[in-house]
C-alpha cells in the first residue's frame, strides 16, 4: 500500500473493493508515521488506540452494509492547538506539555463522525504564533521537501505531513496566514475559510477574531471534502454562521471559462524573481482557461501589517492569560507569593515570540494607548474589508501570491522577528477580511522549493474558489 | 471617630454613588448551562466553559439577556438596541480565563433612576446604568491543614449571571444609601430579576464616598469602600467613612483617592495598599460574542411581562385603598405580603381593615414565630373572611382578636371557631332584651343616675352588658335598647 500516493477517492475505492480495511490502513499509516517522523518532527504524538478504534468503527459500517461516511478510513493529522478529548493537547507549549482535554473540539468530532481516523497530533509554532514552526516548545518542524529549510507556519506540521504522505489531510488553523504560507512551502492544498464557516469551539485561541481552523490535503478535491465535513452552524460557537454548508465537490471540475479574476497590483511588487514569474505563468494558465483577468487595487493593504499585529497581539495578550500556573500548565516550583508564581511560570513556561505578542497586545491595550492603537487598528480592519467588498463588485476571485518567497533556511529569519512579521503580508489581509482564501500549488523554483498561489473570494463563496483552485490544478496536470 | 462632634459633621455634605452587583436567579450560568444552584461541593458545577479551559466558548444565556433586561425597565433604564460584551482582563486565581466578560462602554442600559422615600419627601437616585457580567470563582484563605501556604479555588460560581447597578453620585447620607438599598432589593425582588439574598452574596455592594462643605459646588475626593456585604453594614461604613474624611478635611488634611476595605469587626474601613488596586483592566471588545441586539419586539414582549413594582403599588395602594404611607410601605415590603394583603383586602371588602389586620395582628405572630407570609398559617383568604365578619357586624373586633390567635394556631376557619366556641355576636332583639332588663335590675342605682342626668353611666351600662353577654352582644344594638329603654 503506497500511503504517500493516497486520495479520498483512492481510500474509498479500495475499502469498497476489500483491498484493505480500514483497520489495516490505520496501522500501515500510523508505522508510516512513525517511521518518517524523526526526519520532519512533523508530528508531536500519535493516537494509535483512538485511531484503531475510529478504523474500526468504519469497518464494521462496512461489514453492516452501512453508508461509509465522507471521511470513512482516512488518515488525518490534527494541528496540536485543536483539542483532543484524553489526548495531549500542547499548543506546542511548555506550558501544556502534559495537558489533557477533557473534551473534543467541534471540528474534531465531525472528521471522526464522518469516519475520519485521527492517527496523531501536528507540530506547530507555539500557540499558533509564527510563520516557520521554529517557535515550537518541542523542536523545529523540517520541510519535507527540502529538511534544511522551514515547512512555513504556524499549522508547519500540518503541511508537511500531508506532504510527506504520512496523512492524507490535515487541520490547521489560520490567523494571518497559518494555513496557506505553509501549505505554499510545502507543495500542497491549503485553505482558509470565511471566519464563522467553522466553529472554533476547542481551537486554542490566539486571536479569537481571525483565527480559523482549515484543512490540508494533496488536492482540491480532498481539501474540500474535509471542510465540507468540518463546517456549519455549531451552537457552541457563538460566531459560527448559519448558512447552510453546500457541496464543495459537487462543482469541481466545471468550467471557469468568463470567470473574472483580480490581480491587485500591491501583492505583485517585492516578489522574490522565481516567485514572481512562477505567478504570472499561473495567471497565464488562467486566461488560457478563459478566465477574465484584470488589474485591481486593495489601497489598505499598506497599513495591513500595523494593524494585523495590533489586533491579533492584543486579542493574544488577553487569550493566554489563562495560562498562569494555577490549574492545569504548567507551575514553577520556586515561587513563594503569587505574583512571583504569575512572573516565574509565565516566564519560564513561555517561548520568545508569544512573550514578545504579550508585551505588545498589553502595551496597545493599555489605558491612554487604547484609542491610538487598537482602536485605529480596528478602523483600518475595516477599510481593508471595504477593500475587499469593492473589489468583489467587479471580480469574482482575486488572485496573488501566498508569500513573498519560498521556504527559507532553518534560523535564517528567527532573531529578526520585523522581517519575519513582513512575510505576513499577503495572507493577513484575507483574515482581516474574514473572507475565504487558499493556497495551490503552481510550481516549484530552480532549487525544487514549491510556490503557492493564493484565490481570494467574498464570503462564504467558497465553491467559486474551489472550482477555480481544481480548474487550475487539473490544467497544470496533477 | 470621637473628634467629630455633630456641630462639624453638619458643616459637610456627603455625595455617595453605590456600585451594586446582583446576582440573577437563573437555573443555568451565563455563558454555559452548568446549574447556579448554591452549596454543592466545591468544583462540580463546572464545565470547559466555565473553568475557562483552552478552546472552550461563551455562549450568551438568553434567559440570562431576559432578567437583565427585567432589571434595567424596573430601573426606568433606557435599553439599549445594541449593546457589547467587553473583556475586562486582570490575574487572579479564582478568575480562570484571566479575564471577565463584563460590559463597558456599550453596557446593557443607562440613564434610570428610583425613587426613595426620605424626610417626608420622595427623592429620584439617578442611576448611571445597568451591565452585565460573568461572576468570579472563590479564593479560600483558611480552613486548610495548609492554609498557611496554600489557597483553595472553588470555581463554582464563576460564570454566575450578575448585573452591575451603577448609581448617580445623588445620595447624601447613609440613610439615603440605606433607604436606596431598600428600594432597589424590593424592586428587583418584585420583578424577579433576583432573590437578592445577601446570605449567600446575591446582593454585593461597593460605595464611592467624598464630602464636601455645605454650599460647595464641587465634589471632594472620593474613595472607594469594597466589600460592604450587608445594607447595615453599608450604613455602618458610610458613617465611619464620612466621619474618617470629615475629620481629616476639618483638621487641614486632604482626602487620598483609594480603594478601602471594610471591616465588619471593627466597623472602620481600611486603605488597601495602592499597589493592590492599580488596575489597569485594558477592557476591549469580548471577540467571541456578536453584539447584543435587542428588537423592539423583545423588548415589548418582557416590558409586557413585568409585574406592578413596589412604587406603583404603594402609589396605588395610598390612592385606591385609602391606606396611609406607612401601611403602604409594610405591606409592599415583599411581593408576597402585598399579594397577601391584596386577597385579604378583596375577600373582606373592607381594604382599610384588612391593611390594619395584615400589618399588625399577622405580621405580629408571624414575626413572634420568624415565618414569612408564605408559610402563615392563616391563609388569606381565610384572614379575608375573618375582617369581613367584623365588616358585616358578625362579631365585634374585640373578638376577631381572640379568635384570631386560634386560627394562627389551629389553621382552622374563623367560622368553625365561631361555631364550636358560640362565639356570634349576639343581634336579636329578643335574646338581648332579656340580657339589658337584667342588667337594669342589678344597677338600680345607676339606672337612677342616669336618669338624674348622669349621661356617662351609659357607658358603665354597657359594658355590664358586654360582660353578661360574653362579650358576643352587638354593641350598637346594646345602647340603642338601654338608651330605649331608659328613656
Ligand atoms: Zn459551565
Amino acid at each position: 500500500m503506497d500511503i504517500a500516493s493516497l486520495t479520498i477517492d483512492r481510500i474509498h475505492e479500495g475499502l469498497r473493493r476489500r483491498a484493505f480495511s480500514a483497520a489495516e490502513l490505520a496501522q500501515a499509516a500510523l508505522a508510516f508515521a512513525e517511521r518518517e517522523n524523526p526526519r520532519t518532527n512533523a508530528y508531536l504524538h500519535f493516537a494509535p488506540e483512538r485511531a484503531l478504534a475510529a478504523a474500526q468503527r468504519v469497518d464494521r459500517q462496512l461489514a453492516a452494509g452501512e453508508p461509509p461516511g465522507k471521511l470513512a478510513g482516512v488518515p488525518i493529522a490534527v494541528k496540536d492547538v485543536i483539542v483532543t478529548q484524553g489526548l495531549r493537547t500542547t499548543c506546542g507549549s511548555r506550558l501544556l506539555a502534559n495537558y489533557v482535554p477533557p473534551y473534543d473540539a467541534t471540528a474534531v468530532e465531525r472528521l471522526e463522525a464522518a469516519g475520519g481516523v485521527m492517527i496523531g497530533k501536528a507540530n506547530c509554532d507555539e500557540f499558533a504564533m509564527g510563520s516557520s514552526n521554529e517557535n515550537s516548545a518541542f523542536g523545529p518542524v523540517r520541510n519535507p521537501v527540502a529538511p534544511d529549510r522551514v515547512p512555513g507556519g504556524s499549522s508547519g506540521g500540518s503541511a508537511a505531513v500531508v506532504a510527506q504522505g504520512t496523512a492524507v489531510v490535515s487541520l490547521g488553523s489560520d490567523t494571518g496566514g497559518s494555513i496557506r504560507q505553509p501549505a505554499s512551502f510545502c507543495g500542497v492544498v491549503g485553505v482558509t475559510p470565511t471566519y464563522g464557516r467553522v466553529s472554533r469551539y476547542g481551537l486554542v485561541a490566539f486571536a479569537s477574531s481571525l483565527d480559523h481552523i482549515g484543512p490540508f490535503g494533496r488536492n482540491v478535491k480532498d481539501a474540500a471534502t474535509l471542510l465540507e465535513v468540518i463546517a456549519g452552524r455549531d451552537e457552541r460557537d457563538a460566531t459560527s454562521a448559519f448558512a447552510p454548508v453546500p457541496d464543495y465537490t459537487a462543482s469541481l471540475g466545471e468550467s471557469v471559462r468568463g470567470m473574472k479574476i483580480g490581480l491587485p497590483k500591491e501583492y505583485f511588487t517585492g516578489l522574490a524573481s522565481e516567485t514572481g514569474d512562477l505567478m504570472h505563468a499561473a495567471v497565464a494558465q488562467l486566461e488560457k482557461l478563459g478566465c477574465q483577468v484584470r488589474e485591481i487595487s486593495l489601497p489598505a493593504t499598506g497599513y495591513a501589517i500595523a494593524c494585523y499585529y495590533i489586533i491579533c497581539t492584543a486579542e493574544a495578550s488577553s487569550n493566554l492569560a489563562r495560562y498562569d500556573g494555577v490549574r492545569y500548565t504548567y507551575r514553577s516550583p520556586g515561587a513563594q507569593t503569587l505574583l512571583d508564581m504569575y512572573r516565574q511560570t509565565r516566564g519560564e513556561g513561555f517561548g520568545a515570540e508569544c512573550k514578545r505578542r504579550i508585551m505588545l497586545g498589553t502595551y496597545v491595550l493599555s489605558a491612554g494607548y487604547y484609542d491610538a492603537y487598537y482602536l485605529k487598528a480596528q478602523k483600518v480592519r475595516t477599510l481593508i474589508a471595504r477593500d475587499f467588498q469593492n473589489a468583489f463588485g467587479e471580480v469574482d476571485a482575486i488572485v496573488a501570491p501566498v508569500s513573498p518567497s519560498p521556504a527559507f533556511k532553518i534560523g535564517e529569519k528567527i532573531d529578526d522577528p520585523l522581517e519575519m512579521y513582513l512575510s505576513d503580508i499577503y495572507t493577513i489581509t484575507g483574515d482581516l477580511a474574514g473572507i475565504p482564501c487558499m493556497s495551490v500549488p503552481c510550481g516549484r523554483t530552480a532549487e525544487g522549493l514549491p510556490v503557492g498561489m493564493q484565490i481570494l473570494c467574498n464570503h462564504f463563496q467558497e465553491e467559486t474558489m474551489f472550482k477555480l483552485a481544481a480548474a487550475y490544478e487539473s490544467a497544470r496536470g496533477f | 471617630m470621637d473628634l467629630v462632634t455633630p456641630e462639624l459633621l453638619a458643616k459637610y455634605e456627603p455625595v455617595i454613588g453605590l456600585e451594586v452587583h446582583v446576582q440573577l436567579a437563573t437555573r443555568t450560568k451565563i455563558f454555559c448551562s452548568c446549574p447556579t444552584s448554591f452549596g454543592a461541593p466545591p468544583n462540580t458545577n463546572v464545565c470547559p466553559v466555565c473553568l475557562g479551559l483552552p478552546g472552550a466558548l461563551p455562549v450568551l444565556s438568553r434567559e440570562a439577556v431576559e432578567l437583565g433586561v427585567r432589571a434595567a425597565l424596573a430601573l426606568n433604564c433606557h435599553v439599549r438596541a445594541m449593546s457589547r460584551f467587553a473583556r475586562k482582563n486582570y490575574f487572579y486565581p479564582d478568575l480562570p480565563k484571566g479575564y471577565q466578560i463584563s460590559q463597558y462602554d456599550e453596557p446593557l442600559a443607562e440613564n434610570g433612576w428610583v425613587e426613595i422615600a426620605g424626610d417626608g419627601r420622595h427623592k429620584r437616585i439617578g442611576i448611571t446604568r445597568v451591565h452585565m457580567e460573568d461572576d468570579a470563582g472563590k479564593s479560600i484563605h483558611d480552613g486548610f491543614r495548609d492554609s498557611d501556604r496554600y489557597s483553595y479555588v472553588d470555581l463554582n460560581r464563576c460564570g454566575t449571571p450578575l448585573i452591575e447597578i451603577v448609581s448617580e453620585p445623588d445620595l447624601r447620607s447613609a440613610d439615603e444609601a440605606y433607604a436606596y438599598l431598600t428600594e432597589l432589593k424590593q424592586t428587583l425582588q418584585f420583578a424577579e430579576v433576583s432573590t437578592c439574598d445577601m446570605e449567600k452574596g446575591h446582593l454585593r455592594c461597593d460605595a464611592n464616598v467624598s464630602v464636601r462643605l455645605r454650599g460647595a459646588e464641587k465634589f471632594g475626593t472620593k474613595a472607594e469602600v469594597k466589600n460592604v456585604n450587608s445594607f447595615r453594614f453599608v450604613k455602618q461604613a458610610l458613617e465611619y467613612e464620612i466621619a474618617r474624611q470629615v475629620a481629616l478635611l476639618a483638621g487641614g488634611g486632604k482626602v487620598d483617592q483609594e480603594t478601602r476595605l471594610f471591616n465588619p469587626n471593627t466597623g472602620e474601613t481600611v486603605g488597601m495598599r495602592s499597589k493592590e488596586h492599580a488596575h489597569d483592566y485594558r477592557y476591549f471588545p469580548e471577540p467571541d460574542l456578536a453584539p447584543l441586539r435587542i428588537s423592539e419586539s423583545w423588548l415589548a414582549a418582557i416590558r409586557a411581562s413585568m409585574p406592578e413594582l413596589p412604587a406603583q403599588k404603594r402609589a396605588r395602594f395610598i390612592e385606591g385603598y385609602g391606606l396611609r404611607d406607612y401601611d403602604a410601605q409594610v405591606l409592599t415590603s415583599t411581593r408576597e405580603v402585598s399579594e397577601f394583603y391584596e386577597t385579604v383586602a378583596r375577600v373582606s371588602g373592607d381594604p382599610r381593615t384588612a391593611a390594619n389586620w395584615v400589618s399588625t395582628e399577622l405580621m405580629g405572630l408571624l414575626n413572634a414565630e420568624g415565618k414569612p407570609v408564605t408559610e402563615s398559617p392563616v391563609s388569606a383568604e381565610r384572614l379575608g373572611e375573618l375582617v369581613g365578619l367584623i365588616k358585616s357586624g358578625a362579631i365585634s373586633n374585640k373578638l376577631a382578636k381572640e379568635i384570631f390567635p386560634k386560627m394562627f394556631s389551629t389553621g382552622e376557619a374563623a367560622s368553625v371557631i365561631i361555631e364550636r366556641e358560640g362565639l356570634k355576636q349576639i343581634s336579636d332583639a329578643g335574646a338581648l332584651e332579656q340580657i339589658v332588663d337584667g342588667v337594669l335590675a342589678a344597677n338600680p342605682k345607676q339606672v337612677e343616675q342616669y336618669r338624674g342626668g348622669k349621661s356617662t353611666v351609659l357607658g358603665f351600662l354597657v359594658g355590664q352588658v358586654m360582660k353578661a353577654s360574653r362579650g358576643q352582644a352587638n354593641p350598637q344594638k346594646v345602647n340603642e335598647l338601654l338608651k330605649a329603654k331608659l328613656g
